[in-house]
C-alpha cells in the first residue's frame, strides 16, 4: 500500500516533468519551423524551398533534453546561488575599503606604461579599455542614475567621433580646441533625442533610444557628401602635447622627440594617447562622483526612484531628464572625439548597436552607479575576448550566459553597493 | 473661527469616462486649520488631492492658492512641480518615498529648488563655492530638525525602503513639510498605524498646524484622528459634498451617518461602521 502510493506520487512527478519538457519543445518546434526546418535557396530556376525535418527533429530534442537537465538542475542552483551571493558580502567588503581600492587602482593605471613588463600592445589594450570605461561611466549618468533604460548611447559616441573627424580635416582644428565643440554637440544630440521620449519609460523608452542609434549611422552610411558614407573619414588628426606632435615626419620645432632631444619612437605616441584618455576618463569620473551629491544629481536619483514624488516635490522632470541625456551624451561624446583622434580613420562600422549593448552590460554587469564596478566590468568585457582570441566565435554566447547568470543572482549588479550622498554629523560638521 | 482662507475650491467636477469621480465640489480651507475630507471608499477624496496637485486637470471648476504678499495662484492652469513649487504639498495613500535613497537624503532632496537655486544649476556645486555650502548646511539644519522631532534621527542614514511602515509614513511627512509647504495635504495618514502611533500623529498635526504656518488638508478614515484634531470637516460621498462643518456638527448630520451606515449591507457590520463615526464606543 505504502509503497503503491510513494510510486504513484513519483509517476505524477514524473509525469509533470515530461510534460513541461514536451511543451517547451512544442515551442521550440513552432519556431523552428521557419528558422530551420524551411530554407529557400537560390536555385538556377528561381528560388526553391528546401525543408530540412532532421535538423529540426534534433533542435526540438534538443530543447526537450536541455529542459530535463534545466529541471534538475534547478534543484542544484539555489545552492549554487548560495554561493555567488558571497559575491554579495564580498561587494560590501569592496564598498568599505572603497578609497583604498580607487587609490591603489589609480596608482596602478598612472604606472602602467612606465612597469618593465608593459609594452606597446598592453598599453593599446589599455587604452581601449579606458575608452569603454570612460563611456560606461558617461552611461551611468543616464542609466545608473536617472534612471533611464538608453540603448542608442553609441549614437552620442558617433556624434562625438564625426564632430571631430569633420572639423579636424575640413578645418584642421586640433584635438583640444574639437573636444569642447564635440561634447557640445553630443549633448544637443542628447537633448534632441531625450525631447521626444521624455514621457516613456523602461522598455518603450529602450526601444526608441535604440532607434535613434540605428537612425544617426544610417544617417552617416548614406549620407555620403556629409560623412563620407561607408568609406568613413580617414587622416583625422591626432592629439598634440601642447602642440608637440608624435610622428616622425613633423617640422623639426612642432616635434615631440625633437624638442626633448630623443629618438624618435612609435611607443611616445601610444603612451600619449594612453594618459590623454585616463585624464579624460578621470574627469569623467571626478564629474559623476561630485554631481552625484549636488542637487542634480539627487534629483537624478530621486526620479530613478519615483517620478511622481519628485513631481510633488517641485523637481521639473522634464529639465533633469534632458541635463541627465544631455551630460551623459557629452562624455559620450568626448570619448568618440578620442576614439576618431586614436584610430586617424572612422566609418560608421565602429557604431553599431553592438557597441550601445557592449556599454550597457557594462554598466549593468559592474552595478548600475558603481563607479569601480564599471572599471572591473569594461575589464573583463574587454580583456577576456582579447586574450582568449581562440574561442572568440563563443564571445557573444559568454557574453550572454554571463548577463543571465548575473541577473538570476545580482540583479543590481556584480558591485552594487549604494553609499549615501550625504550624512549626518560628517557634512553637517562643516560650516 | 473664520481664519483667512488659503484655498479655495469652486465647483470642481471630474470625470473619468462616463464616471463622475467630482461632482460640483466647492469648498475652502483656512490658513493654519486642519480641514478634513472624509466620504466612504471611492467617494473622490484623493482625486480631489490629484486635482489639487496637478496630476489630474479639473473638468471643470477654479482651485485658487491664495498666500498672503504674492498673488493667488490658479492650481487647474498649472503643472505639478510648479503648484508644489507654489507651496502645495502633499503625502500618498500608498507611500512614494525614494526607497533606495536614505533618510536624510529624502529630505534633502524635498529642498531641491532651494539647493538647485544655490548651486548656480550645479556650476557653484562643482567649484565647491561657498554661498553653496552654506545652503547645503541650512538644507541639512532643516531636515535634522525634522529627524529629531520624528525620532528618526538615529536611522538617519538607513535606506528609507527599508524602515518600518510606521516611520515611513512619518518621513513622508516630514518630507514634504521640508519642501517648505504653505498647504499640506495629508492622503490617510494614519493608515496602518497602530494606537499609539496614530495618538502621536495627532500630536505632531496639531503641532505642525500651531508652529509651522501652514494649513492642512486631511482625509483619513481613523475617526478618532479626524475628531480629534479637525477644526472643520468636508464630507464626500459619490463626488458629492453632502456635509461640512465643525466636528461636533458633522459627527451628528444623519446623512453623513446615512451615507457610512449605506456603504455596508451587513447588519451586524452597522455598530461598528456608526463606532467608526466617533458616535458609539471609541472613547
Ligand atoms: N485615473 C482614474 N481613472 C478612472 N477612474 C478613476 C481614476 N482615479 C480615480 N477614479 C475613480 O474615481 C472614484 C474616486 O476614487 P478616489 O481614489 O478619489 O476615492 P477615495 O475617496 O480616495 O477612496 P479611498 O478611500 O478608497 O482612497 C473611484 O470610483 C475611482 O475608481
Ligand atoms: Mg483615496
Amino acid at each position: 500500500m505504502v509503497d503503491n502510493a510513494a510510486s504513484g506520487a513519483d509517476l505524477s512527478r514524473v509525469w509533470k516533468v515530461l510534460r513541461e519538457a514536451g511543451l517547451t519543445a512544442l515551442i521550440a518546434g513552432f519556431l523552428a519551423v521557419p528558422l530551420i526546418g524551411l530554407r529557400t535557396i537560390g536555385g538556377r530556376d528561381g528560388m526553391a524551398v528546401e525543408s530540412r525535418w532532421d535538423m529540426l527533429m534534433i533542435a526540438v530534442a534538443v530543447v526537450f533534453t536541455g529542459r530535463l537537465v534545466l529541471i534538475a538542475l534547478r534543484r542544484v542552483l539555489p545552492r549554487l546561488g548560495a554561493g555567488v551571493g558571497k559575491i554579495g558580502s564580498f561587494g560590501t567588503l569592496f564598498a568599505r575599503h572603497r578609497s583604498g581600492l580607487a587609490g591603489l587602482a589609480l596608482a596602478l593605471a598612472l604606472a602602467l606604461p612606465l612597469m618593465p613588463f608593459s609594452d606597446r600592445y598592453l598599453v593599446d589594450i589599455a587604452t581601449l579599455v579606458l575608452i569603454y570605461v570612460m563611456l560606461g561611466w558617461g552611461l551611468n549618468i543616464v542609466v545608473g542614475l536617472a534612471g533611464l533604460l538608453d540603448l542608442g548611447y553609441v549614437a552620442f559616441y558617433a556624434v562625438g567621433a564625426y564632430s571631430f573627424a569633420l572639423l579636424g580635416t575640413v578645418y584642421e582644428w586640433s584635438f583640444w580646441a574639437c573636444l569642447p565643440v564635440a561634447g557640445a554637440c553630443a549633448a544637443a544630440f542628447g537633448i534632441l533625442l531625450g525631447y521626444p521620449v521624455l514621457r516613456l519609460r523602461g522598455d518603450y523608452l529602450a526601444i526608441v533610444t535604440l532607434g535613434f542609434g540605428e537612425i544617426i549611422r544610417v544617417v552617416l552610411t548614406n549620407w555620403v557628401e556629409f560623412s563620407g558614407g561607408p568609406n568613413g573619414i580617414a587622416s583625422i588628426p591626432r592629439p598634440t602635447l601642447l602642440g608637440l606632435e608624435f610622428s616622425r615626419r613633423a617640422p623639426e620645432e612642432q616635434s615631440f622627440h625633437h624638442f626633448f632631444d630623443i629618438d624618435y619612437s612609435g611607443d611616445h605616441r601610444i603612451t600619449f594617447l594612453y594618459y590623454v584618455i585616463l585624464l579624460l576618463a578621470l574627469l569623467t569620473n571626478l564629474f559623476v562622483l561630485r554631481i552625484r551629491k549636488l542637487p542634480l544629481g539627487r534629483a537624478w536619483e530621486a526620479l530613478r526612484e519615483d517620478e511622481i514624488a519628485c513631481r510633488a516635490l517641485g523637481i521639473n522632470p522634464v529639465n533633469t531628464k534632458l541635463s541627465a541625456f544631455a551630460l551623459g551624451a557629452m562624455f559620450g561624446g568626448f570619448a568618440g572625439s578620442f576614439f576618431a583622434s586614436r584610430s586617424g580613420f572612422i566609418s560608421p562600422e565602429s557604431f553599431t548597436f553592438i557597441e550601445s549593448a557592449l556599454i550597457l552590460s557594462i554598466v549593468v554587469l559592474g552595478g548600475m552607479g558603481s563607479q569601480i564596478g564599471v572599471v572591473l566590468a569594461a575589464a573583463a568585457i574587454i580583456l577576456v575576448p582579447e586574450f582568449l582570441r581562440e574561442f572568440s566565435e563563443y564571445r557573444m554566447l559568454a557574453f550572454g550566459a554571463a548577463m543571465v547568470l548575473i541577473m538570476i543572482w545580482r540583479p543590481r549588479g556584480l558591485l552594487a553597493h549604494r553609499a549615501p550622498t550625504v550624512s549626518l554629523g560628517q557634512s553637517g560638521a562643516r560650516p | 473661527m473664520t481664519a483667512a482662507a488659503l484655498l479655495t475650491v469652486e465647483h470642481l467636477t471630474m470625470r473619468f469616462g462616463g464616471l463622475v469621480a467630482i461632482d460640483d465640489l466647492s469648498f475652502a480651507a483656512a490658513d493654519r486649520e486642519i480641514t478634513a475630507i472624509i466620504g466612504p471608499n471611492g467617494a473622490g477624496k484623493t482625486t480631489v488631492f490629484n486635482c489639487l496637485t496637478g496630476f489630474y486637470k479639473p473638468t471643470v471648476g477654479q482651485l485658487t492658492l491664495i498666500r498672503p504678499g504674492s498673488e493667488p495662484a490658479l492650481l487647474e492652469r498649472m503643472e505639478g512641480f510648479r503648484i508644489a513649487r507654489a507651496g502645495v504639498g502633499r503625502t500618498f495613500q500608498n507611500i512614494r518615498l525614494f526607497p533606495a535613497m536614505s533618510v536624510l537624503e529624502n529630505l534633502i532632496v524635498a529642498q531641491h529648488n532651494e539647493l538647485m537655486r544655490a548651486s548656480a544649476f550645479s556650476i557653484a556645486g562643482l567649484l565647491g563655492l561657498e554661498r553653496y555650502r552654506a545652503a547645503e548646511a541650512r538644507a541639512l539644519d532643516r531636515a535634522r530638525f525634522w529627524l529629531d522631532r520624528l525620532g528618526l534621527t538615529g536611522v538617519a542614514d538607513r535606506d528609507a525602503g527599508g524602515l518600518p511602515y510606521g516611520d515611513q509614513r512619518r518621513l513622508e511627512i516630514a518630507r514634504a513639510m521640508c519642501n517648505g509647504p504653505v498647504l499640506l495635504c495629508l492622503d490617510e495618514p494614519a493608515a496602518g498605524l497602530n494606537r499609539a502611533e496614530s495618538v502621536a500623529l495627532n500630536e505632531l498635526l496639531r503641532e505642525i498646524r500651531d508652529t509651522q504656518n501652514v494649513g492642512i488638508l486631511l482625509i483619513e478614515h481613523d475617526m478618532n484622528v479626524v475628531m480629534g484634531i479637525s477644526d472643520r470637516i468636508v464630507v464626500l460621498d459619490y463626488g458629492r459634498k453632502i456635509a461640512e462643518g465643525p466636528p461636533e456638527a458633522v459627527r451628528n448630520d444623519p446623512t453623513v451617518i446615512q451615507a457610512y451606515l449605506g456603504e455596508e449591507e451587513d447588519a451586524d457590520l452597522r455598530p461598528e461602521v456608526a463606532g467608526e463615526l466617533g458616535r458609539e464606543r471609541r472613547p
